[in-house]
């Protein structure tokens, strides 16, 4: 199966993977970032912006 | 200082070498960090872009979240070629080499457990898009209605045909969706696809991730295929395949979404 290549992926498509897949290390790490070397950022923010109707703040 | 990690995946070790010209994030090739019988695949990236602020910030930047997006899978597809990774979600990053040490061993557990569960499987995207009717494109004021009574009259056949162009989408996308996932070991509903971001016709009904073993996925794909002029007015896409980016959820991760 050669088929990844086969062209390029949607910025759409990448990002539901990217953003609501994935492992997530843990939940609300950035209260703890100075103990636990963890600067892990919680997207839900981004992901909302991205599922909602508007095409939000980003998009120049 | 030499910056932060920023950590693609966690895979067992594997013998074969990743391809050499192989560049990731903040122009760092990606490095193998072995702990255990894990391993994580890490770029050392800079604090100016990777620290909590600027990268808050920088997800807020469209451009640069495509970059970076784009990057991450490269590194990931460049893994698939040559074993199973567990992908991470997009921005997770490390202080230093020991704190993704004391990540790998708080979850060694879980690593293996999903590891087990996505060897050899790979993931299949499938989307199916609603086209826009002829009944939807007219213009909201047809004909003018003489009398009130012509006027409900053709509200309701157009509700009608809404409703029943809705039930025909959701119940063809029902159907597509029980075929694929009584082929798929594994199944995950994404948010549909606004049409604005994805710039793609159609009303999207149904945003599909199949886990699915790379032995079974020609058939898999012909499946699909199959079912792609099944029914008029529909139109099936499938992406991949992809490394498992959908399967991945740990034990005890609160990240379902609906």
């Amino acid at each position: 199966m050669t088929v990844i290549e086969r062209r390029e992926v949607a910025l759409v498509d990448l990002l539901d993977r990217l953003l609501a897949g994935g492992v997530v290390i843990t939940g609300d790490i950035t209260l703890r970032i100075a103990d636990v070397d963890l600067v892990r950022i919680d997207l839900n923010a981004l992901i909302s912006s991205v599922n909602a109707q508007v095409p939000s703040p980003w998009g120049d | 200082m030499t910056g932060l990690r920023y950590v693609y995946a966690v895979c067992r070790p594997f013998g074969a070498a990743l391809q050499s010209q192989l560049t990731g994030l903040g122009g760092d090739p990606p490095r193998l960090l072995t702990h255990h019988g894990l391993i994580a695949v890490v770029s050392h990236v800079p604090e100016r872009d990777f620290a909590e602020a600027p990268l808050r910030a920088h997800l807020e930047d469209l451009e640069w979240l495509t970059a970076t997006a784009r990057t991450h899978q490269l590194v990931i597809d460049a893994l698939t070629a040559v074993t199973t990774p567990l992908p991470l979600r997009l921005g997770t990053v490390f202080r230093d080499d020991s704190g993704v040490r004391t990540m790998m061993e708080a979850r060694e557990d879980d690593f293996h457990r999903i590891l087990d569960r996505v060897q050899g499987r790979v993931e299949w995207g499938v989307k199916v898009y609603a086209e826009s009717e002829k009944h939807e494109q007219e213009p909201a004021r047809p004909a003018q209605p003489a009398s009130g009574r012509d006027y409900l009259r053709l509200r309701r056949q157009q509700t009608r045909a809404t409703e029943d162009s809705w039930q025909k989408a959701e119940s063809f996308a029902t159907r597509i969706h029980d075929m694929l996932s009584a082929h798929a070991e594994d199944s995950r509903l994404h948010a549909p696809q606004n049409a604005t971001l994805s710039g793609a016709p159609g009303r999207n009904v149904l945003n599909a991730a199949y886990l699915v073993p790379r032995t079974a996925s020609e058939e898999f794909v012909e499946l699909v295929d199959r079912m792609k002029d099944d029914t008029p007015g529909m139109r099936v896409e499938l992406t991949g395949p992809w490394a498992a980016y959908s399967f991945t959820q740990l034990s005890d991760s609160e990240e379902e979404r609906p």
